[in-house]
């Protein structure tokens, strides 16, 4: 058996966290008193500090050769473990082994410099990434034809459209000579051509022989490229193996873990007769889900309490995007309302999300004016798998917040 | 079969450190090429600055020297005793501060790339040399205009232009460092290089110091402390010849701090260095 190029032994990191302790709410007044305060004390009680574990007893070792895909939720680890990889950050504990030249890519476009031309830029960001003059000049062509900048080799990049900037940053990246290529989520920018070029240049550099590690939040390009996985959760390898396998327990680890986001009541909230106690994402048969593969139906369940009977009486959600745009309100009837404790079940209808996070506004209300608003109560995450039986007519083209197709006619005028 | 192995411990970035820093000697000219470039292209008398500043800082500090009536030693006219300072003045000035500020202005690359950190602020001073020799012309041109010959002691110039660049790169480091993790000294470097010009010979020469009855020897020795006293001394020394006598012991207790902020500086820049990215 041959020796592992990567071989990582009970590799930790910690990290120590500050962070104020206060309410789930803030107000002005409080934070305007908070500072007031630590002005005067040396050591705020507010503030405390907190370890936090981002890798916990690490181990795995991957073999020459191997493309490996690395995933994971945010926060998992992914990101520390490759930065512990490529030497930016020192490990707390354990040790890691390897037998080879790393290149890391993990962000694109790292050192480019908006005033310099492209020309230039090659030649840094070469530098910065470890290669020698020489092996830039010989490889200098190459570059440019991957880029596809030609034209434009001698204009600062700061002129340059994101598409450009981004394929120069990664054509400098992925004609390192090295035994190890780490690549970061780079292929999230760019174009779907891009992306396509991309992992093609990956996949002939894992041809040669060469080993990949690649993280992604993307399965099918994971999937394509990759033959083994690791999965990371909670700082800690859950599971490692074939890509396919390893990203099914991915998959499964999403939906066995929680979906209830509680509502917390804000300091001195006082009830007006109706009050939002949780709700939770559900699949349609009313399992409570992390995250829902794209495509399939889905439901919303709010608990609610009503300490008083209530006439025109609403609960009502938003779907509001990351960026804060709003989506979509639905509501329910008018009605009169007794006392006891509820759940209003918001059901998906035809409309199909694009994969990615939707925040959850709710709100309960009596004559049109809310008693219980709720912003952000809780996030609607759609995974970018798509479930098996898949509706020929619904695409995750990635444009768009609504993936579901239009009846198109095309009719011939003249 | 294992030329090519890295052991990643807590602790091991060390072992190999010389070897990596001349590993990427060539990042160390690109970064310094990068900031040359930049300034050029971002300014529209690009290179003229380097001689604009000293320039300024000359006809200034010459003028207070004139108007406290600071001693000229020998016929040396007073441009050519303020300039023979300024110059070093000015390249440890701004050397100081850019090296001092270049971790927290490249905070992507550190959180980005491995490479011995060390190059950042090496590359700065570089830089910072770079502008020096370019306004060098000003003491040339001086010395022509004044007809004033150096002697043979020019020669030690390189010698004396090393001993700024070590306490450029000494101070410099060790701010650079402190600055990774505590902020407050961003304020702190400009307040440095301001109080510096008031206690270093530029305006005046060190033996207004050392002469002085009105002095005390306790403050002669605290004078004589400033790393930026043996440089200007040296400097002065060799520009302007024999008109000039260097104080041997205030020079030797320069010299020694000097090298000391450089021990200190490369000690305490390798023991946090590790943790940069952490922390940033």
């Amino acid at each position: 058996m041959s020796e592992p190029i990567i071989s990582v032994e009970h590799l930790t990191k910690r990290y120590v966290i500050q962070h104020q302790t206060r309410g789930s709410y803030t107000a002005l007044r409080d934070v305007i008193t908070e500072k007031a305060k630590a002005l005067f004390k040396k050591s705020d009680p507010a503030i405390s500090s907190e370890e936090f574990l981002a890798l916990n007893d690490v181990n795995f070792t991957v073999e020459a050769g191997d493309r490996v895909g690395m995933i994971g939720r945010n926060g998992a680890g992914k990101s520390t473990l490759l930065k512990i990889l490529s030497r930016i950050v020192e490990p707390t504990k354990g040790r890691v082994v390897i037998d080879g030249r790393v290149a890391s890519l993990l962000e694109v476009g790292t050192g480019f410099h908006p005033e310099l031309t492209g020309r230039e830029n090659i030649y840094l960001n070469g530098a910065i990434l470890g290669m020698s003059r020489a092996e830039i000049a010989s490889k200098f062509d190459e570059i440019v034809a991957f880029s596809e900048v030609e034209n434009f080799l001698d204009t600062p990049v700061k002129r340059y459209s994101s598409g450009m900037y981004t394929r120069l940053a990664f054509a400098v990246a992925a004609h390192l000579e090295s035994e190890i290529l780490i690549v970061d989520e780079v292929l999230a920018v760019g174009d779907a051509a891009f992306q396509r070029k991309c992992l093609g240049k990956m996949e002939s550099v894992a041809s040669e022989g060469r080993t990949v590690l690649f993280v992604s939040h993307q399965m099918d390009a994971v999937q394509r490229l990759c033959n083994k996985g690791i999965l990371l959760d909670k700082g800690t390898v859950v599971a490692t193996g074939a890509m396919r396998d390893v990203v099914e327990t991915y998959l499964q680890l999403n939906t066995q873990s929680a979906s209830t986001f509680q509502i917390e009541l804000p300091k001195g909230f006082r009830s007006e007769g109706a009050v939002a106690e949780w709700l939770s994402i559900e699949d349609e048969q009313g399992r409570p889900t992390n995250e829902l593969p794209f495509g399939s139906p889905w439901q919303i369940r709010v608990r609610f309490q009503i300490d008083r009977p209530l006439e025109n009486f609403i609960i009502a959600i938003g779907l509001v995007t990351l960026l804060d745009f709003p989506i979509r309100t639905t509501w329910s009837s008018l009605q009169t309302i007794a006392p006891g404790t509820y759940d209003a079940v918001f059901i998906s209808d035809g409309i199909v999300l694009t994969s990615g996070q939707f925040k959850i506004t709710l709100g309960l209300s009596v004559d049109l004016r809310n008693i219980h608003y709720i912003r952000d109560a809780g996030v609607l995450t759609v995974s970018d798998v798509a479930t098996s039986n898949k509706d020929p007519r619904i695409i995750s083209t990635g444009a768009g917040v609504i993936m579901n197709q239009m009846e198109v006619r095309v009719e011939l005028i003249r | 079969m294992h030329e090519h192995r890295i052991i990643l411990e807590p602790g091991s970035a060390d072992k190999h450190y010389w070897r990596d820093l001349w590993k990427f000697r060539g990042l160390f000219g690109f970064l310094a090429w990068r900031d040359i470039l930049v300034r050029y292209k971002q300014t529209t008398i690009g290179v003229a600055w380097s001689v604009i500043r000293p320039v300024l800082t000359l006809s200034v500090m010459a003028f207070l020297g004139w108007l406290f009536e600071s001693k000229l030693p020998g016929d040396v006219p007073r441009l050519l005793l303020v300039g023979a300072a300024t110059l070093p003045w000015t390249f440890f000035s701004t050397a100081f501060s850019e090296a001092a500020n270049s971790l927290v202005a490249n905070r992507n690359l550190l959180t980005k790339i491995y490479f011995p950190r060390l190059i950042v602020p090496a590359s700065t001073v570089i830089v910072c040399l770079i502008d020096f020799l370019i306004s060098f012309i000003i003491l040339v041109l001086l010395m022509i205009f004044y007809q004033f010959a150096p002697d043979v002691k020019l020669l030690l110039l390189p010698f004396f232009l090393l001993l700024a660049l070590v306490t450029a790169m000494g101070t410099g480091i060790l701010i650079a460092a402190l600055n990774v993790k505590y902020r407050d000294f961003r304020y702190i470097i400009p307040f440095i290089v301001q109080f510096g010009l008031y206690v270093s010979p530029v305006a005046f020469s060190s033996a207004d110091i050392y002469e002085s009855i009105r002095i005390p020897e306790a403050l002669k020795l605290l004078y004589a402390m400033n790393p930026m006293v043996g440089v200007i001394d040296g400097f002065r020394w060799c520009i302007l010849g024999g008109e000039t006598a260097l104080y041997i012991p205030g020079f030797l207790l320069s010299i020694g701090v000097s090298f000391f902020f450089l021990f200190i500086g490369i000690r305490y820049f390798r023991r946090t260095e590790r943790g940069f990215a952490d922390v940033i």
